[in-house]
């Protein structure tokens, strides 16, 4: 089939509604726009949800999953709050990043992205996140020189942190962890397996 | 009642007493209004008030009464002598109401209440107890023209209420447009899925009814007569002829869809398989005949992909199309996309639209044809290109800016509705050449032969007081004649319009005006001796109640008249009146005032109020306490179209300072109760400005105002407006010559 031929067909939308967590809202949409002018970053995407909602319809698979716009989501849930149609806008800006990330289709270079992946390693290797390997691994994503520079713009606040006691230097060697951290990895293991499983049975 | 006994009644209540001396105005009433008998009442809509003004009657032989309390509008229950000519002087709501307290406002607010008693005493020596027309008329037949989902519910009823009925269809079957449809947009919860159309039981029901009569293949060929005596001359196909009489006409002629071979950029007409909405139905209605999903019309080879496009030749800006929105293709395209959707979810369909509208529970469906996965984009189609078995559609994608295309086995085009509202009266005959209308009602009407139209040629009538009624009395319009819509509005719309053609002929029976004025016994009385045959109340009537004798006489059609006098306003020699309402009694009430001298600084405004709009939003300035000024004296007018300018002249030879004129809004967008009253009143008062240059009098002493009912706060500031600038152009030099 040429791209003219599915086009405004429903092949992707079909896709995005297998694939996505909560897509099979999307065809609910009525184009009102209430989301975009909600949106507080709304000037910062490309594409507002209502504009992605119909490149989904439009069969737009590229633009939409290499795009970085659903990235730009700080889940501030204001677009879920208007929408009067009710689709749950935040969870379906995530799904679709989400979706774009393991089909490897991501912005290689996207900060929300970077952060997510960062923190997800971060958090589910202990079970625990570990602020100073966080605040580090986030200011040395650049380059060393970048880490440094950063880290030492940030001294005071360090230093104030350490003095109140809300910081610990020894936390970069091992840190706090949960106590069962075998059982987080099962729970998370079990959890993904459940998530492929789901996908299998609606698609 | 050939002995006239007048009486005047004073209300003391509601703070009248306490802010008026109403003894005053009781000497007022008997030295100068020379009223018989006069009484004051400190509480006249009082059980007790009211035995006393009964008694009266009685007793006394009281035939003309005059009450100065509250609004004409107010306490009208209590107030109720049908058998006694009544007027009533607004004291409370035209006077205290309106007017500050304290001693400094006094005396001329004391002035105002006088002279309105003044002028309801010389108003009620010149009116005379209505008695009905003589012009009754017994047939309470109905006539529906036109046997789609529009005539036949207005027939069925007309029917159940107990009317006898005549259904014409010029069709050879009845159920029109709706007998054509596979199924229809559903009309009950939940609003979810199309259901049957219903048409087949609908004309079972007709067909069966005891109490009507259908004609098929028929025609009207003559309309003559009036409202319960209307005289049909009926046309059918075998060339046989019948004569039928009626009492009232509901016009439920429908509309033909807009042709699609004008919209050839859109593939009208060159492709089989593009096709307008009635197209697919009759392409769905073959198909399920045969039990097979939707073929492709070009070779009969399956459909995988539709494309409906909105608004094709409607809501043109060009002028080429249609300019308005038909209402119903937004919810027709929703209903044919499920068609595909539950023969195969698989088929894909695309509604291409600017603005989808789904009015009433139309939203629910929108939804349910969206859960279907029809897809729904925002864009404006540019071009159909057909090749071979398959459509090109290029299209801008409003949402995402850009020019985009999509390929589809079939295309709809959702084309609007033309009404067939026969022959536009209002233009010429050669005017008409090219569209070659063809009459429906074919009436003998001086004013023309069909229902006048507005805009589009859609039958005219009061869109937001009185839908049904057409400006042509006992003939109403339902269904899309009168404005596009769908099967459910269509059925409401003949139900109303059931129920209008129902009161018009029992009105007419008692020989009383049908709406607005329902009830009315007054009607038009012509001195013919004095006529002058100038025609300019058989051209303005609004409703082409009067027609001309062979001499060329007026001949006024009672029936047909709504009693907004707009005739007694355009009749140069004033010679037509009503019983109660004429020249005399309101030219009376102007002479009547009290009129204070150059050097008063007492100026005098006259307000000519319509009674429908411009008078309640006066009487609810009063009820809110909004000032205005005390030199006005207002007159309930019937419409502004009954204002004869020798009340103008009279009230300007008299010393009067200024006239306003306050009527409702005139044009394409009117709220006149008469259509063209207050129209034909702002026609006439522009060429009053010679008048008044001949007299030496500044053109602003006369002025017209549209005002609305929602209008009391800025109907006190029109008047204080008004006041202060003939404050500002001095007092009238005509005063103390009358």
């Amino acid at each position: 089939m040429n791209e003219l031929n599915i086009k405004y067909h429903n092949n992707f939308l079909k896709e995005v509604e297998e694939n996505i967590e909560e897509g099979e809202w999307i065809k609910m949409c009525m184009q009102c726009g209430v989301c975009s002018g909600s949106c507080p970053l709304g000037p910062y995407w490309a594409h507002p949800p209502q504009e992605l909602f119909m490149m989904i319809r439009a069969g737009k698979r590229e633009q939409v999953l290499r795009s970085d716009s659903m990235w730009m989501c700080t889940s501030c849930y204001n677009c879920v709050v208007r929408c009067p149609r009710k689709l749950p806008i935040t969870q379906i800006m995530h799904g679709i990043a989400a979706y774009a990330n393991n089909l490897g289709m991501a912005p290689k270079i996207q900060p929300t992205r970077d952060f997510s992946i960062l923190f997800w390693k971060n958090c589910t290797r202990t079970g625990r996140v570990n602020e100073l390997r966080l605040t580090l691994g986030l200011y040395f994503n650049d380059g060393l020189v970048a880490g440094i520079k950063k880290g030492w713009a940030m001294r005071n606040i360090g230093l104030g942190l350490m003095r109140a006691g809300r910081l610990n230097l020894f936390e970069l060697f091992k840190g706090h962890e949960c106590k069962d951290q075998k059982g987080i990895h099962a729970m998370l293991k079990k959890a993904a397996e459940i998530e492929q499983r789901h996908k299998h049975l609606t698609a | 009642m050939s002995e006239m006994k007048t009486a005047a009644y004073i209300c003391q209540g509601c703070g009248i007493g306490e802010r008026l001396s109403a003894k005053q105005m009781a000497v007022v009433a008997q030295k100068e209004g020379k009223m018989q008998l006069v009484r004051e009442h400190a509480f006249l809509c009082s059980a007790e008030g009211v035995q006393m003004i009964r008694d009266d009657i009685e007793k006394e032989a009281v035939t003309h009464i005059m009450i100065a309390a509250c609004s004409r509008r107010a306490k009208t229950e209590a107030f109720n002598f049908p058998d006694v000519t009544m007027t009533r002087a607004n004291i409370r709501e035209g006077v205290i109401w309106s007017q500050p307290e304290g001693d400094a406002a006094q005396e001329i607010m004391q002035e105002m209440a006088d002279d309105y008693v003044r002028m309801g005493c010389a108003e009620i020596k010149k009116m005379k107890l209505p008695q009905g027309t003589p012009d009754k008329a017994q047939n309470k037949r109905i006539l529906v023209v036109g046997g789609g989902i529009s005539g036949l519910t207005a027939a069925l009823e007309s029917a159940e209420a107990g009317y006898e009925v005549l259904i014409v269809e010029k069709q050879k079957a009845l159920g029109g447009w709706a007998a054509r449809l596979w199924k229809r947009v559903p009309a009950k919860s939940p609003y979810t899925d199309p259901i049957d159309t219903g048409i087949v039981d609908l004309i079972a029901s007709v067909t069966q009814h005891p109490r009507i009569k259908v004609y098929l293949n028929a025609t009207i060929a003559q309309t003559s007569g009036a409202p319960g005596r209307f005289l049909v001359h009926i046309a059918t196909e075998n060339g046989a002829a019948a004569t039928e009489e009626v009492g009232a006409i509901v016009q439920a002629s429908g509309f033909t869809n807009y042709d699609i071979n004008k919209l050839p950029e859109l593939g009208g007409g060159k492709s089989q398989n593009v096709v307008d909405q009635a197209g697919l139905e009759q392409l769905a209605i073959e198909a399920a005949r045969q039990g097979q999903p939707v073929r492709r019309p070009s070779d009969g080879g399956e459909v995988s992909s539709v494309a409906f496009i909105q608004c094709a030749g409607q809501r043109d800006e060009s002028g080429k199309h249609l300019p308005y929105c038909s209402g119903h293709c937004c919810n027709t395209s929703i209903k044919q996309a499920m068609y595909f959707k539950d023969s195969n979810p698989g088929i894909d369909t695309v509604v291409i639209y600017t603005d989808l509208r789904t009015p009433g529970m139309g939203e629910d469906f929108y939804r349910s044809g969206q859960n279907r996965g029809v897809t729904f984009t925002k864009g404006m189609v540019s071009e159909v290109a057909a090749h071979g078995n398959s459509c090109t559609v290029k299209f801008k994608d409003i949402i995402l800016n850009e020019d985009s295309s999509i390929e589809a086995d079939l295309v709809v085009l959702a084309t609007g509705q033309v009404p067939n509202s026969g022959v536009n009266i209002d233009l010429a005959e050669d005017a008409q050449a090219e569209a070659k209308p063809v009459s429906i009602l074919n009436l003998t009407y001086r004013q023309g032969k069909d229902l006048p139209q507005l805009k589009h040629g859609l039958t005219d009538s009061h869109f937001i007081c009185f839908p049904y009624e057409t400006r042509r009395t006992g003939i109403y319009a339902a269904g899309p004649v009168r404005r596009p819509m769908d099967i459910a509005q269509a059925t409401e719309d003949a139900t109303g319009a059931a129920l209008k053609a129902i009161q018009a002929v029992e009105n007419a029976s008692l020989g009383r005006a049908a709406h607005p004025r329902s009830g009315d016994l007054s009607f038009p009385i012509v001195r013919l001796e004095g006529c002058t045959q100038c025609k300019r109340c058989t051209v303005e009537c609004p409703f082409g109640a009067i027609d001309e004798d062979e001499k060329r006489y007026p001949v006024f059609n009672e029936s047909r008249c709504r009693r907004c006098g707009t005739c007694m306003g355009a009749c140069p020699v004033r010679v037509i009146s009503f019983e109660n309402y004429s020249p005399d009694s309101i030219g009376n009430q102007i002479k009547a005032v009290d009129m204070p001298d150059e050097f008063s600084e007492k100026p005098r405004i006259l307000v000519l109020a319509c009674e429908n709009d411009a008078y309640p939003a006066l009487d609810m300035a009063g009820m809110q306490r909004k000032v205005y000024s005390a030199f006005v004296r207002v007159i309930p007018v019937r419409c502004l179209g009954s204002v004869n300018t020798v009340w103008i002249t009279d009230a300007l030879n008299g010393g009067w300072d200024g006239v306003m004129m306050m009527g409702c809004k005139h044009g394409d967008d009117y709220q006149c109760h008469f259509i063209k009253g207050s129209e034909l009143a702002n026609y006439r008062m522009g060429k009053i400005d010679d008048t008044l240059k001949q007299l030496g009098l500044e053109t602003e002493r006369v002025t017209t105002c549209a005002v609305a009912i929602t209008d009391s706060a800025r109907v006190a500031q029109l008047i204080n407006d008004y006041a202060a600038k003939i404050q500002e152009i001095g007092m009238s030099p005509m005063k103390g010559f009358a």
